[in-house]
């Protein structure tokens, strides 16, 4: 069976979700190998499907970033020759993938929402109106995988090795001096969540009856350009093709028309339920359930009916 | 400071896309120049402006801003669209060959032309509009050995000492970011506010120069680029199955509770 890397995604020490569903996809493939950059998250990893796990150093990630990266998952490919590496679709994944490709003579795929055992990948493009799918012809398959694309599945890890990289002569590396983590709330992660509740126009700049239903489910909250450009909610928190790209299992737009750039960042969601006040919004064609309302008297009630089934 | 912009014309992003022959339909719909280029552009004259003992670029100043750009013949509009909001020049590579090209090849064709252009700084978009990869400024940085300092949403560069530094924000937060040039820099499209090309910026834009490249002027072998040379090859695509119509219910007092009950049916809460 042909060796697979995935790269071990974690921030602050802790290892994101990503990561698991990153190894379910790669089992499928071949045998698991998980590479861990930047802080030794190895232990965090032993329910993890995955054959073994390589822990790399002689680069520094947490300063150098995505060179530093590239620099490990090479000195892995060159030690392991995989048949692909798996990535998570973030920023920063993403741009580790592109390096990659460069730097290994390989085939990139990105924001895949699924592969299969031949190493195909299915993306959803144009803002969800059209599946393709895609497959890596030459030297390593370096695929990015969107989060909450499959469950991930668990497993028992097997040993750890240690490599050490070569890295990029200084002189051409950029520093991190500062960093300032995103401040998690009690909320979960919007590219995360299984649950998003987003406000836009309709909201009037008061999110207070979105953030309560979201918290009732447990939901992130999400808004659309049109919040976040008045200031109502921050840019962080922006879905669409300016901002983020969810792919929840449930998706709530509250007072959101659903233009073509809200909805780019949306559309692969599993359910989509809309409430808007005007019953022609674009939203209402993509959602799986609308409500023609006042989002000040749905949301509430919403929210109560919730905690009723408690 | 010689400063070089790369653009990319990309289909107006209110137009409906569609693939065909596995790669996107261009020809049927409207093309402007990419939205998150335009900050990229302004992030370039702020830069000068910042810089420029008169606040401006062009003979005599020591700082300048050309437009690369790779693409189609009628990629020139985008491309005066640039030049209209106050870059100097332009370098358009075009050849019938490059139809079809991937990031990798994408980045291949701008990165020679950069590293034959003796730039100090070269700025993109995180992204295009059409992609939405978001990797090519990232690979650019890699094949010219540069220093990458990507996502930024506030660019400050010292040309005299040569360092540069950006506030990266990504969704693990807001990294405080420096290197030395040359670097490769993407802005993210909180950064400024793209100016409107003036009607005197237009008609200034009609004279500057646009210098045309084959692929044989920028010497790269037609056998590099192009849908053929493409390292990863689609397989087929859909338009996706249009969503089953959905329930849609006028809330007459009882729409919360009345979602509420359909989301537990569903199981999805």
């Amino acid at each position: 069976m042909s060796a697979v890397l995935i790269l071990v995604d974690s921030q602050g020490g802790v290892v994101s979700k990503a990561t698991a569903e990153l190894a379910t996809f790669a089992k499928r493939l071949g045998d698991v190998t998980a590479v861990v950059v930047g802080a030794d998250v190895s232990a965090q990893l032993s329910a993890l499907p995955i054959s073994s796990i390589v822990v790399v150093g002689g680069v520094d990630a947490e300063k150098n970033g995505v060179p530093a990266i590239v620099d490990a998952l090479a000195a892995v490919i060159a030690a392991k020759n995989p048949s692909a590496v798996l990535i998570a679709s973030s920023a920063r994944g993403k741009e580790v993938a592109g390096r990659l490709a460069v730097r290994t003579n390989s085939g990139l795929i990105t924001d895949a929402i699924d592969i299969d055992a031949q190493g195909i990948a299915t993306q959803s493009v144009f803002g969800g109106s059209t599946t393709v799918h895609s497959v890596v012809t030459h030297g390593t398959s370096i695929v990015t995988l969107r989060s909450n694309s499959v469950e991930a599945q668990s497993g028992t890890a097997g040993a750890t090795e240690n490599i050490t990289a070569t890295p990029t002569p200084s002189t051409t590396l950029a520093s991190v001096t500062a960093l300032e983590p995103v401040v998690k709330g009690g909320r979960p992660e919007l590219t995360e969540a299984s649950i998003v509740v987003s406000g836009g126009r309709g909201t009037n700049g008061d999110f207070v009856p979105v953030e309560a239903f979201a918290d009732s489910l447990g939901a992130a909250v999400g808004a659309s350009r049109a919040a976040t450009d008045a200031g109502w909610y921050p840019h962080s928190h922006q879905v669409g093709q300016t901002g983020k790209t969810v792919s929840p299992s449930l998706y709530v737009a509250c007072g959101i028309s659903g233009a073509i750039q809200h909805r780019a960042g949306m559309q692969t969601s599993k359910m989509i339920v809309a409430i808007n006040k005007d019953p022609e919004a674009p939203i209402f064609e993509v959602a799986d359930y609308g409500v023609v309302g006042d989002l000040f008297a749905v949301l509430p009630q919403a929210t109560a009916a919730v905690a009723a089934k408690k | 400071m010689k400063i070089a912009v790369c653009v990319k014309q990309v289909p107006d992003s209110w137009a409906e896309k569609k693939m065909v022959d596995g790669v996107l339909d261009r020809a049927g719909v409207d093309a402007v120049l990419n939205d998150l280029d335009e900050y990229a552009v302004e992030e370039a004259l702020k830069l000068v402006e910042a810089n420029s003992p008169t606040g401006e670029s062009g003979e005599g100043s020591g700082h300048s801003i050309t437009v690369i750009s790779m693409g189609p013949e009628r990629a020139t509009e985008a491309i005066r669209k640039a030049l209209s909001m106050g870059a100097d020049d332009a370098i358009h590579v075009v050849d019938n060959a490059l139809a079809g090209s991937d990031a990798l090849a994408t980045s291949l064709v701008l990165a020679q032309v950069i590293k034959s252009g003796g730039f100090d700084l070269v700025i993109c978009g995180t992204e295009s509009t059409d992609a939405r990869m978001s990797v090519v400024p990232a690979m650019l940085a890699e094949r010219l050995n540069w220093a990458q300092l990507t996502f930024a949403n506030s660019l400050t560069v010292d040309p005299t000492s040569g360092s540069i530094k950006i506030d990266r924000v990504t969704e693990i937060g807001v990294e405080k970011m420096e290197a030395k040039l040359p670097a490769v820099v993407s802005v993210v499209e909180k950064i400024n506010e793209p100016r409107y090309p003036s009607f005197k910026g237009i008609m200034a834009a009609k004279k500057k120069v646009i210098t045309s490249q084959s692929l044989a002027d920028i010497g790269i072998g037609a056998d590099l680029v192009g849908a053929k040379a493409a390292w990863s090859s689609v397989k087929d695509s859909l338009p996706r199955p249009a969503r089953g119509v959905g329930i849609k219910l006028e809330d007459s007092g009882n729409g919360g509770a009345a979602l509420v009950d359909f989301l537990a049916e569903k199981r999805v809460i």
